[in-house]
């Protein structure tokens, strides 16, 4: 670390050492560290604003309402509060969207790293870079007026003006990039050895990609997918623009459903005053999505890491 | 496959029916890049046709409105995220870059608190945008008492992308090479010498591709500031860090949320905007990584 720190030799001169202490340097290492625990301190800060609100729910509502109802209706009159309806609608989602996602970008990151020559790379990495870069409005604006049109002039069955599909389908192309890109990387961190290997034992390119480099990759792809259901379940935009408002709790991918984001954006957007079940209500909701994806995280770190121990 | 060591076996390497599945899978892992191809293009193509009659000078110069969709504009949505992303950039790529700092030249990594703070960040870039509005709606504007204001929405839209702004600073100064350092420690420099003067002005380019990739994703973002008061229809531009505010994903979600046909005309015209804007920064990004990047 510092100077000071160092063992000083016997016998050496003592010029070495530092004539005055330098606390600039000191005062400088604080502030760093300071900025370094504003991370910290935003989870702490997230824990904390959704705690106390939650808190308060479950002490008017209770557990039992909530995770034993089936119908979500918590503006009504009577009120309900069984939070399944938004839980479903949001793996439906998330499920339609991951159905999209993972053939095409697992497909597209096998293309880029076993069989893209260099410059074919440098082409198509850019365009899923701007996929990705496209505002989640713009996905939903996209959703509601091209691909609901779409689905409904081709599909031989009603489809709804809002519904699960649309949204589904349009969240699992905003995430193709995060599955292709992170994917990608773990296929291009085999090492060519095991390739080669695998040609010089006769196997075709094919062979070679799908029974040698996938399975080598498994974990770095496993935790790009979980990241990417991670990401599709905290979606926003997409599903409150072309999902629809309506709670339904359903599995006709067809209708309207109302996922727990865009429940927790429909009902923040409007002026709910502090203290009341209307508002803890958005707090708890917000706490089960984050505790989703919170435990989806720490699995997908876990798995990187593992992957990281085969390979570096 | 056959043993090679036979004669015959030379003809057995040249497998028969191979190149047609292979062929085939080629073609589906193609097909699969086009797919996402298509899509990216219809959708760029739709909003700019759907845009192409409001694109005009109407939409910065006029003032949003529910109204009548043809007089309506989103000046004070962009004037508003220009407030915005500001402020966002003067909090979140000082806090970034020190933290990066800290994390890369003074952190010692066998410390739990420091091992926190790395997988905290990990964490934190995961969580739902959403849950940052949240965030921002409990404590940065009902505890801190900011309400909904141009420097609340800057401070949650910072600690949004603030993970992206550390990851990336943290790369482009783990890319200077250790010989820099040890150079100039080994002349007499202290450290915070040697990370002012050599270090950082190394990484700068990628220090700045990192942030504006990371201010171009708060540009975009619109659900967390759905929570913090930016969907109200404001028709004056902010005057100051604390007053009313809309941003322009903001004012294209209004419109989409509108029934009839104009507002849907406008909406696509504020994408392209927004899009235009997006294109810009990411370019800009992508031109200073070609640009200055140095290989050691």
């Amino acid at each position: 670390m510092t100077v000071q720190d160092r063992p000083t030799a016997p016998g050496a001169s003592q010029s070495l050492a530092r004539s005055r202490p330098r606390y600039g340097e000191r005062v400088i290492k604080v502030i760093l560290l300071v900025a370094a625990l504003v991370s910290v301190a935003t989870t702490v800060g997230i824990i904390i604003s959704l705690l106390g609100p939650t808190i308060g729910f479950f002490g008017d509502v209770g557990f039992g309402r909530f995770f034993g109802g089936t119908s979500w209706g918590p503006l009504f009159e009577p009120p309900s509060y069984g939070v399944w309806p938004l839980v479903s609608a949001t793996l439906i989602t998330t499920g339609i969207a991951i159905l999209v996602a993972v053939p095409l970008g697992l497909m597209a990151a096998i293309y880029l790293s076993e069989y893209a020559r260099p410059r074919v790379r440098k082409l198509f990495k850019p365009v899923l870079e701007v996929l990705a870069g496209v505002p989640t409005v713009v996905f939903g604006f996209f959703a509601l007026s091209f691909i609901t049109p779409l689905l409904r002039n081709v599909l031989p069955f009603e489809v709804e003006i809002f519904n699960a599909l649309s949204a589904g389908l349009t969240v699992g192309f905003m995430i193709i990039p995060i599955v292709a890109s992170l994917s990608e990387d773990a296929m291009s961190a085999v090492p060519n050895g095991l390739r080669e290997g695998s040609f010089a034992l006769g196997a075709s390119r094919m062979i070679t990609s799908l029974r040698v480099v996938v399975p080598a990759a498994f974990s770095g792809i496993v935790a790009a997918v979980i990241l990417a259901i991670s990401r599709g379940a905290g979606e926003t935009m997409i599903v409150y623009i072309a999902g629809g408002g309506q709670p339904n709790f359903t599995f006709d991918v067809t209708v309207a459903m109302q996922t727990m984001a865009a429940f927790i954006a429909a009902a923040g957007s409007g002026d709910v005053p502090v203290g009341t079940v209307d508002y803890n209500t958005i707090f708890a909701v917000g706490s089960l999505l984050f505790l989703m994806t919170f435990a989806m995280n720490f699995v997908s770190a876990r798995l990187v890491r593992k992957y990281r121990e085969v390979y570096e | 496959m056959a043993v090679l060591t036979t004669p015959r076996s030379n003809v057995e390497l040249a497998s028969k029916g191979r190149p047609v599945k292979e062929t085939a899978f080629r073609l589906a892992l193609l097909a699969s890049l086009a797919i996402a191809l298509i899509f990216l293009v219809a959708l760029l193509a739709y909003v700019f046709i759907e845009g192409s009659p409001r694109l005009d000078s109407r939409l910065w110069s006029n003032m949003p409105s529910i109204r009548d969709p043809e007089i309506a504009g989103a000046q004070s949505a962009i004037t508003g995220t220009l407030w915005v992303i500001s402020l966002t950039a003067l909090f979140t790529i000082p806090t970034g870059i020190a933290a990066a700092i800290y994390l890369e030249e003074y952190a010692n990594t066998s410390k739990w608190y420091n091992r926190v703070i790395e997988l905290n960040i990990q964490n934190l870039a995961a969580i739902p945008s959403i849950v940052y509005g949240i965030l921002g709606l409990g404590i940065i504007a009902r505890t801190f008492g900011l309400g909904f204001s141009v420097i609340t929405a800057s401070l949650t839209l910072g600690l949004l992308v603030l993970p992206i702004v550390i990851i990336a600073a943290r790369e482009a100064i783990r890319s200077v090479p250790p010989s820099i350092r040890e150079g100039s420690l080994a002349l007499g420099a202290t450290q915070w010498q040697t990370i002012s003067r050599q270090v950082l002005p190394a990484s700068i380019p990628g220090i700045a591709t990192g942030s504006i990739l990371a201010l171009s994703r708060a540009i975009g973002e619109a659900a967390p500031l759905l929570m913090l008061g930016a969907v109200s229809f404001i028709r004056f531009n902010p005057d100051g860090v604390f007053a009313s505010y809309t941003v322009l994903p903001i004012q294209i979600f209004n419109w989409i949320a509108q029934s009839r046909e104009g507002f849907h005309i406008l909406a696509s015209a504020a994408i392209v905007i927004l899009l235009a804007i997006l294109l810009l920064m990411n370019s800009v990004a992508i031109w200073l990584r070609n640009r200055y990047q140095r290989r050691w």
